[in-house]
């Protein structure tokens, strides 16, 4: 019955309808972002937004405004980089993930006074999402289901063999970065809920576990955003009763859940071994 | 150059960071040639098909493709890439990747129609693949992998077909099956086979080429046991220079 004493709280309402959201984005683009494995690419990404944030609370605007900046520029950047100049795609991720966060340190240090709820940028804190990010993460998740509605089959081209889209004539590139601006996008939907930090295992996690069950992108899509509902709320439920960090608990359970389903896939791949005759 | 090259290639070089891959390569294929390229790993046989494609532009020398620039060409080509690196687990079924073939066609924003599906029926029910239509890839045995990826190239109509190390991942029983495929399928248009299996190329293609870095092209007529032999003179030279076990073919 805790929950439903819960409910009725006005944050907590917001905080149903953020973790909805937030589901929407990462259990698409995490399909994305799993499959075609570019899940330190998103990592550079969500860090690198860190240096939006400080810049918000310097220039006094919204630091997940910010945020979006930075993440938008961070992700044109690396992939502009990692496919116009010679330099390793992971020695790239590794510059700007840094070169974001420095920013950002810097920035919060010439900032006047301290920076209120930098934490809650920083891991998450599900239940102090107000009104307006709500109005922005939902404008978001509008756009990457946009995207993904239009480029559906030139995604999946993309990400199974991209040498195969450039002969047959797709414009894989701006494709490619067109990819990691919605990254950049899911980045901005998910600071509020999980953090920057942690915004990574929310775009991996339900894709990776939802490919355990199907080998159908679209399925992989819907399931992975019915499992991003189940740990976000799931999440919220356990640290609300023990009180505990919302953003960290949420990436808690679902990391223990998809600990959970290698290990029984993993065992009945043996079995299976074992019992073949 | 006359109106009957699909592939025509003067003068071409290539290197990576100052390695060449392709030193001044002629090469002159007819619309109705098979033509077998073998050579050493690293031999530059990759590289020689991707300047086909126009994914590399070389330093040096002219390539013509169905009459014009190898990008302009591009979705009259049929591309079959040496398939050992990609992921078999990709949540993909043989029907979208076949589909994937008709990408060219349709262009960016339009989806894959009735028309696209039929096309892809049709290809998958000629390499024997269409009752796996709805099958993972990575569910599939070597062999019906390369189908589906002969089946992708087959699907856009290409008037060039260019086919990467195709028996790399094929067991032998399917070998044949596969060349019979390709007997079928110079009648309708040109192919290109690169491969470092000099006894699989040599026993289907009309004509061959030996490729490392510099290409030796040996003309164009029927292949008999004498050709066969003169032609494997060149390669048995070159090849010593690489390190692939090489063999002598007597009869078939």
């Amino acid at each position: 019955m805790i929950m439903f004493e819960a409910f009725q709280f006005e944050f907590m309402r917001n905080a149903l309808l953020a973790g909805l959201l937030a589901s929407i984005a990462c259990g698409i683009v995490g399909v994305y972002v799993v499959v075609k494995k570019i899940v330190s690419m998103s990592g550079g990404i969500a860090h690198a937004s860190f240096g939006g944030i400080g810049l918000g609370y310097l220039l006094n605007f919204s630091p997940v405004l910010g945020a979006m900046f930075f993440s938008l520029l961070s992700a044109l950047t690396m992939g502009l980089v990692t496919r116009r100049t010679r330099l390793p795609e992971d020695t790239a991720i590794g510059i700007l993930w840094a070169l974001g966060m420095a920013l950002g340190v810097i920035f919060i240090g010439f900032s006047k006074g301290y920076a209120p709820d930098l934490m809650s940028y920083l891991f998450g804190n599900i239940l102090t999402v107000p009104l307006s990010d709500l109005y922005l993460m939902a404008a978001l998740d509008l756009v990457i289901l946009v995207l993904t509605a239009v480029f559906y089959k030139e995604f999946l081209l993309l990400s199974f063999d991209e040498e195969f889209g450039t002969v047959a004539g797709m414009p894989v590139n701006a494709l490619y970065l067109v990819l990691l601006c919605m990254v950049a996008l899911t980045v901005v939907v998910l600071i509020r809920v999980v953090g920057m930090i942690l915004v990574i295992a929310m775009l991996a996690f339900p894709a990776a576990m939802a490919r355990q069950f199907t080998h159908d992108i679209k399925k992989m899509m819907i399931l992975s955003v019915i499992l991003g509902m189940i740990f976000t709320f799931g999440g919220l439920w356990i640290s609300y009763i023990l009180n505990l960090a919302s953003g960290a608990t949420i990436i808690l359970l679902s990391g223990l859940a998809l600990l959970a389903t290698y290990i029984v896939t993993g065992l009945r791949h043996r079995m299976k071994v074992r019992f073949t005759p | 150059m006359t109106s009957h090259d699909t592939v025509r290639l003067e003068n071409v070089w290539v290197s990576y960071n100052g390695t060449p891959a392709l030193e001044g390569v002629n090469l002159a294929v007819d619309e109705h040639d098979f033509l077998g390229v073998i050579g050493p790993n690293g031999g530059g046989k990759s590289t020689l098909l991707k300047v086909i494609l126009g994914l590399i532009t070389p330093q040096r020398g002219s390539v013509t493709v169905l009459g014009s620039s190898p990008d302009r060409s591009r979705n009259r080509i049929g591309y079959v890439p040496q398939h050992s690196d990609y992921d078999r687990d990709f949540p993909v079924s043989v029907m979208e990747v076949v589909l994937m073939g008709r990408y060219g066609k349709r262009g960016m924003l339009k989806p894959y129609n009735e028309s696209d599906r039929e096309a892809a029926e049709k290809v998958l029910a000629r390499v024997g693949m269409l009752s796996h239509a709805r099958t993972q890839i990575g569910q599939l045995s070597g062999g019906q992998q390369q189908r589906t990826f002969i089946a992708r190239a087959l699907v856009s109509d290409p008037a060039l077909l260019l086919l990467d190390e195709p028996t790399a991942s094929v067991d032998s029983a399917m070998q044949t099956d596969f060349y019979e495929l390709l007997e079928q399928l110079k009648k309708e248009m040109a192919i290109i086979m690169v491969s470092h299996d000099i006894g699989a190329v040599s026993v289907f293609v009309d004509k061959i080429a030996c490729l490392n870095v510099q290409l030796y092209y040996h003309g164009s007529r029927e292949i008999t046991p004498e050709i066969l032999e003169a032609t494997y003179k060149c390669p048995v030279q070159l090849i010593a220079h690489g390190d692939i076990p090489h063999r002598v073919l007597k009869e078939h």
